[in-house]
């Protein structure tokens, strides 16, 4: 079960990471929301609850690992790591300026804290089968958590790794499916109907399991388990957009332009919400 | 560098990489090997069955593959995976593109039957473009190897160095060309003939013998010519090439390769802003492959002693 407290901060941090990713976008004008504010809640749990690492020692080698392979998101992941102290929240306004080690996509040369270089769809579904399978092979404790797109499912290489996973048992690595129902040209069932994701990765082996992925504690329940003989498969299912009641209404969220006065509207309305918990103590410097 | 070279046929590949991954794998702990079910083409099968933490056989799934070497290589193993050519290049090329050479992780890639070597696998199985790509790919190393000695030396040598490296080669035989034990240099090109400056023939893979042979052939019409093997196609051995195109005053290359990205793009893209001198090459012009014996896609495409006669004579006009 996930106490008050530690619900309450995961909640604080969801949303923390969500105002990490707007300022990011602000700060260069436009970016990746839909997509980022929807895996959030995941982050949170992940970051704040689940994962071993150290900002101190980004490359520990035993530590558990993320690989964004949906990785238009990485500017969630940037606030969140910015958040744990892998680098100075600051940075996150350098998202996309020249130079900048925040890329649009995830890049492990560039940034702290980011396990693996993703962002050509599909690709980090494989580099993650991989990096699971050399931790097991080299006796490491360490998991692997994959965050992987429903439109990203649209990569025949991703049922590639999929399939390897199950065959060979690599069940230190959790595959999370952002499942938003949305890709950049509309609705994943009108681009390219993907059908059941829990039967499919069922049928391929995985002990798949559907759950409301902005929901914290479901989040945290499943997550936080051990696994046994088949690798997890967690299909969340998630609002593109979630959390900023404009951009989860707008229907071509993929990438927005963040505005002077969006983004005072959109802030304002993140932070009604970390308003409204309960004792959630003092702000973090540099987002209030 | 000792040459042995008499004309007679090494040991075939497949019996060489049959028996130095195993070898690579049992001496160092980090180097793991992956294959997309072609084991048994190259004689590993049955040492990976008794090692399934040391060999993995991803299945038919080269893209998957190459994505799971890059990951590896993140966790420190040194990760050597094999296919032939045609899927080690087209088929997984944006895989080890980025997820490999982009994402700072080290695969060595080894492509069997490259170009012509196809056979009688055909123009589906016959990449004449494997190295035109790797060439692309910021800071890989590109391989056509000449002998067995070659790729035994070679290929002990890429498990320990960083970023992408692409081995083509054969799985039969060429000619023996080097000593046992023979030691290589990557990026440094082999004189392995030198009757003469009359014009230079810089060969890779199974041209090198051919190189030599209308080398022979020349001399017996005092036409003195150098033979320089450029086994490393990327990085290019520039200084030699240099040398010999001063020396020369004529160069021609010859590979088992489309003329668009290989060798004599190579040789040619240096020279051009460098030294420019007559040039010529022998190499498939752009064209797929078919099926065939390989002696019937060498005259067909033009892979031949005779065409690298008739370039030396042309470019240097003797």
């Amino acid at each position: 079960m996930l106490d008050i407290k530690l619900k309450k901060e995961l909640e604080r941090l969801a949303l923390e990471i969500r105002i990490g990713a707007v300022e990011e976008f602000k700060a260069r004008g436009f970016g990746h929301m839909g997509g980022s504010l929807s895996v959030a809640d995941a982050l949170a749990v992940l970051y704040g609850a689940v994962m071993n690492v150290d900002p101190k020692n980004p490359l520990w080698v035993d530590r558990d690992k993320l690989v964004c392979s949906k990785g238009h998101a990485g500017p969630a992941v940037y606030a969140a790591l910015a958040l744990k102290g892998f680098f100075p929240y600051e940075e996150l306004k350098t998202l996309n300026q020249p130079g900048t080690n925040l890329p649009s996509h995830c890049d492990r040369k560039k940034t702290p804290g980011i396990d693996m270089t993703t962002g050509s769809l599909g690709q980090g579904t494989s580099l993650a089968v991989g990096m699971a399978l050399g931790d097991r092979l080299k006796g490491r404790p360490g998991r692997t958590y994959l965050i992987v797109g429903d439109g990203e499912l649209n990569e025949g290489q991703a049922w590639e790794a999929a399939m390897f996973s199950a065959a060979k048992k690599v069940t230190n690595l959790v595959w999370l499916i952002d499942h938003n129902n949305k890709q950049l040209d509309g609705y994943t069932q009108d681009v390219l109907d993907s059908g059941d994701l829990r039967l499919k990765f069922e049928a391929f082996g995985f002990d798949a399991v559907s759950i409301d992925g902005n929901n914290l504690e479901q989040l945290y329940m499943l997550l936080g388990k051990d696994v046994q003989d088949r690798p997890l498969a967690v299909i969340m299912d998630t609002i593109k957009g979630k959390g900023i009641k404009e951009v989860e209404e707008t229907m071509a969220n993929h990438s927005m332009a963040v505005t002077e006065e969006t983004y005072d509207r959109w802030i304002w309305e993140l932070k009604q919400q970390l308003d409204d918990i309960p004792c959630a103590g003092e702000r973090k410097e540099g987002i209030s | 560098m000792n040459i042995v070279y008499d004309g007679k046929k090494d040991r075939p590949f497949k019996e060489v990489l049959g028996e130095v991954i195993p070898r690579l794998a049992e001496e160092d702990k980090d180097v793991i090997y992956l294959d997309a079910d072609l084991m048994s083409c190259i004689g590993t099968s049955i040492w990976a069955q008794k090692n399934p933490h040391r060999a993995i056989n991803c299945g038919i799934a080269e893209a998957n593959m190459a994505g799971i070497a890059a990951g590896l290589s993140s966790a420190g193993f040194k990760p050597i995976v094999h296919t032939f050519g045609t899927f080690a290049s087209r088929r997984c090329y944006d895989q080890i593109f980025l997820s490999g050479g982009y994402a700072g992780n080290s695969v060595t890639v080894i492509g069997t039957d490259p170009g012509v070597c196809a056979a009688f696998n055909g123009g589906t199985h016959m990449p004449f473009e494997d190295m035109a790509l790797y060439r692309a790919l910021p800071g890989a190393y590109v391989f056509d190897i000449t002998d067995a000695a070659m790729l035994e030396d070679v290929l002990a040598q890429c498990k320990d160095m960083a970023g992408v490296n692409y081995i083509r080669v054969g799985r039969k035989s060429n000619a023996k060309v080097y000593e046992d034990g023979a030691r290589f240099e990557p990026g440094k090109g082999i004189v392995v003939r030198e009757y003469g400056t009359d014009a230079v023939v810089i060969a890779c893979g199974i041209m090198v013998e051919k190189a030599v042979e209308a080398a022979r052939r020349l001399a017996d019409d005092n036409i003195n010519i150098t033979v320089i093997d450029m086994f490393t196609v990327k990085p290019l051995d520039e200084a030699l090439v240099l040398k010999y195109a001063k020396m020369a005053g004529a160069v021609v290359t010859a590979e088992n390769h489309n003329k668009i990205g290989g060798l004599y793009s190579a040789v040619s893209e240096f020279l051009g802003r460098t030294y420019p001198v007559p040039l010529g090459y022998v190499a498939v012009e752009d064209e797929f492959g078919e099926v065939g014996p390989q002696e019937y896609l060498e005259e067909r495409f033009g892979l031949t002693a005779e065409r690298i006669v008739e370039e030396v004579r042309r470019a240097g006009k003797l």
